[in-house]
């Protein structure tokens, strides 16, 4: 498997992460190196293996349906790159 | 002996026994970092007046006999914990100005135990790499030097600041966090004790999340007994993190120094691996032959799957990195770059605020997690890790804990490795199986090279068996009766 350009800006949009066509070349190198190295993972026979999706040790518990915090918006908003007021802004995504 | 060389007992024995105050000992440390960091730049963010003031405080309870386990003990904390009103950035010009509004479990845990902090340690970008190059305020300075050489060497990473201010004297311990060798690896580099406890042992809660299946929090010291002495702190039971282990915590520092008769030690003959330096080959066995002597029997044994769980870690660990990094928006919080749409926004925010290998672990993840490439690449490696998970299973129904190198090599200059990123990341080879696997595991000094840094060998336990890590490693730490300091350090220093 083998990332072509077009592929690699489509990672990049997908990830929301801006690129330069200056980027592409070194970019495109190096995933391509890192997913030619994780390639050895087809020597593995993993028939009829369960995948394994956490370490297994904690059981998933329920807790009471009860609010436990709260009443805190200013500290919520005290990191907001531009909050206005009691709001977060966003650019005008609606024409 | 100066008050920056003690360790985190003798100082807490020394507090009780009021040979010196908090004061003295929080203001040694201050200014140890005054001097030192300019160079070292193991802190971030350094807070010696809250320091200080806490100090005036340890020393009211002191005085009042109301010591509790860490009082007046001055810790650094990996810039990746959130600490309430302390900035916090995970070495990330993303997050250069958030200011967290509420504590971490394990930092609560700790003041609740008397401990007082003299800052936020420098660490690999998001905790991403090997030999803290990463981080966007600079890379960490290694205090050890090779014999005859200035070089400036790697701590290792990512937890290398921690791994720097706790060898160099600029702190009595630190907290690290391990998502694949971040605590044990660094602590190899830089000559002192690290533990990643098992997954669940410690909140996450408030711990800025890297790869939330594998991320755990540990401490980094220069003895065992100080390694279990944190440990006690940071370890428990939150509700707030839904992978925390409901279990007591047990008396850790009853296990250092308890007897190893009989205790069998796997030796795993796929560690022997291409690359492993003959240094490093040398000192695994002398760690076989002290631990033989100490009464452990040595049992050869195999985990096959050793040599994959390098790549299987490069599909899991960028999988949920791609995920967790996600919030990282410029729209709650962290840095924005303004853009004519909400897109633009984002691509030019997260451009802008990742640095590379960021930027290229969330592409990798967003890659093997999109349509049509899912199975071939992270359900395979989820299976591929059920079987590593195997292996070590299979292993500790033979044997009590494992004996292996913590890493490759000793410890390497700045500026090497770096070309490809593949040849870094082999730098976790020995590491990353116990990450994948959840279990615990601790590297310990155990003498010094050819070249006269220090050298690490790692001993990985059961789940929650962490009291046979510390059993184990006070012996080779006894054995090996590592003394040696770094070259750069706080005693002595203008």
């Amino acid at each position: 498997m083998s990332l072509d350009p077009a592929t690699v800006r489509r990672i990049a949009r997908l990830a929301r992460i801006g690129i330069d066509e200056s980027d592409l070349p070194a970019l495109q190198g190096e995933l391509n190196g890192i997913l030619g190295w994780v390639e050895q993972l087809n020597e593995v026979d993993v028939e009829g293996v369960t995948p394994m999706v956490g370490t297994g040790h904690a059981a998933l518990r329920t807790r009471d349906d009860v609010v436990t915090d709260g009443n805190c918006r200013d500290a919520v908003l005290s990191n907001a790159p531009d909050a206005v007021g009691p709001f977060y802004t966003v650019p005008k995504v609606v024409e | 002996m100066s008050l920056t060389e003690l360790t985190i007992a003798d100082a807490a024995a020394g507090l009780r026994a009021r040979k010196f105050s908090a004061t003295e000992l929080v203001r040694a440390h201050t200014d140890a970092i005054a001097a030192l960091n300019p160079r070292l730049n193991a802190y971030i963010t350094t807070t010696p007046d809250a320091a200080l003031a806490a100090a005036t405080h340890a020393d009211a309870a002191l005085a009042k006999g109301e010591a509790k386990p860490l009082t007046g003990i001055p810790l650094g904390i990996k810039d990746l914990f959130c600490t309430n009103g302390v900035r916090t950035t995970a070495a990330s010009n993303i997050l250069k100005n958030f200011v967290p509004p509420y504590e971490s479990t394990v930092t609560a845990n700790l003041l609740r135990d008397g401990a007082v902090f003299v800052g936020k340690t420098n660490l690999d970008e998001f905790a991403m790499g090997s030999a803290n190059i990463t981080s966007a305020f600079g890379p960490v300075e290694n205090p050890w030097k090779r014999k005859g050489d200035d070089a400036a060497l790697v701590p290792g990473g990512s937890s290398g600041g921690s791994a720097a201010a706790v060898a160099a004297g600029l702190a009595m311990g630190a907290t690290g966090t391990d998502t694949g060798g971040s605590i044990r690896q660094p602590a190899a580099y830089c000559g002192i004790v690290g533990l990643k406890p098992t997954y669940g042992r410690c909140s996450r809660f408030g711990t800025i999340a890297y790869a939330s299946s594998l991320d755990q929090a540990g401490p980094m010291a220069r003895s065992v007994r100080d390694c279990a002495i944190m440990l006690q702190s940071m370890a428990g039971f939150d509700v707030r993190d839904s992978t925390s282990v409901n279990r007591d915590v047990p008396d850790y520092s009853a296990a250092v120094g308890r007897s190893l008769k009989g205790l069998k030690v796997g030796i795993p003959a796929e560690y022997r691996a291409e690359g492993l330096s003959a240094e490093i080959e040398a000192a695994w066995q002398q760690g076989i032959e002290w631990l033989k002597a100490a009464g452990c029997e040595i049992v050869d044994v195999s985990l096959p799957h050793t040599k994959y769980g390098l790549a299987t870690y490069y599909i899991v660990a960028p999988a949920e990195c791609s995920s967790n990094l996600a919030r990282y928006d410029g729209l709650r919080f962290g840095e924005r770059v303004e853009g004519p749409t909400l897109d633009a926004m984002y691509e030019a925010t997260r451009r802008a605020g990742f640095g590379p290998e960021v930027r290229r672990r969330i592409m990798m993840g967003t890659y093997v997690l999109s349509a049509g490439y899912y199975d071939a690449y992270y359900l395979k490696a989820q299976k591929v890790r059920s079987l590593i998970r195997r292996d070590f299973t299979e292993s500790f129904q033979k044997v009590d804990v494992l004996l292996t190198p913590t890493a490759p090599t000793p410890a390497f200059a700045q500026g090497e490795k770096t070309d490809d990123p593949v040849q870094m990341y082999l730098n976790d080879i020995f590491t990353v199986p116990a990450s994948m696997a959840g279990m615990p595991a601790m590297s310990v000094p155990v003498g010094l090279g050819a070249t006269g840094l220090p050298l690490g060998l790692q001993l990985i336990g059961r789940p929650f068996d962490e009291e046979t890590l510390l059993a184990a490693g006070s012996a080779l730490e006894s054995a090996a009766g590592f003394t040696h300091r770094p070259a750069i350090r706080a005693e002595g220093a203008k």
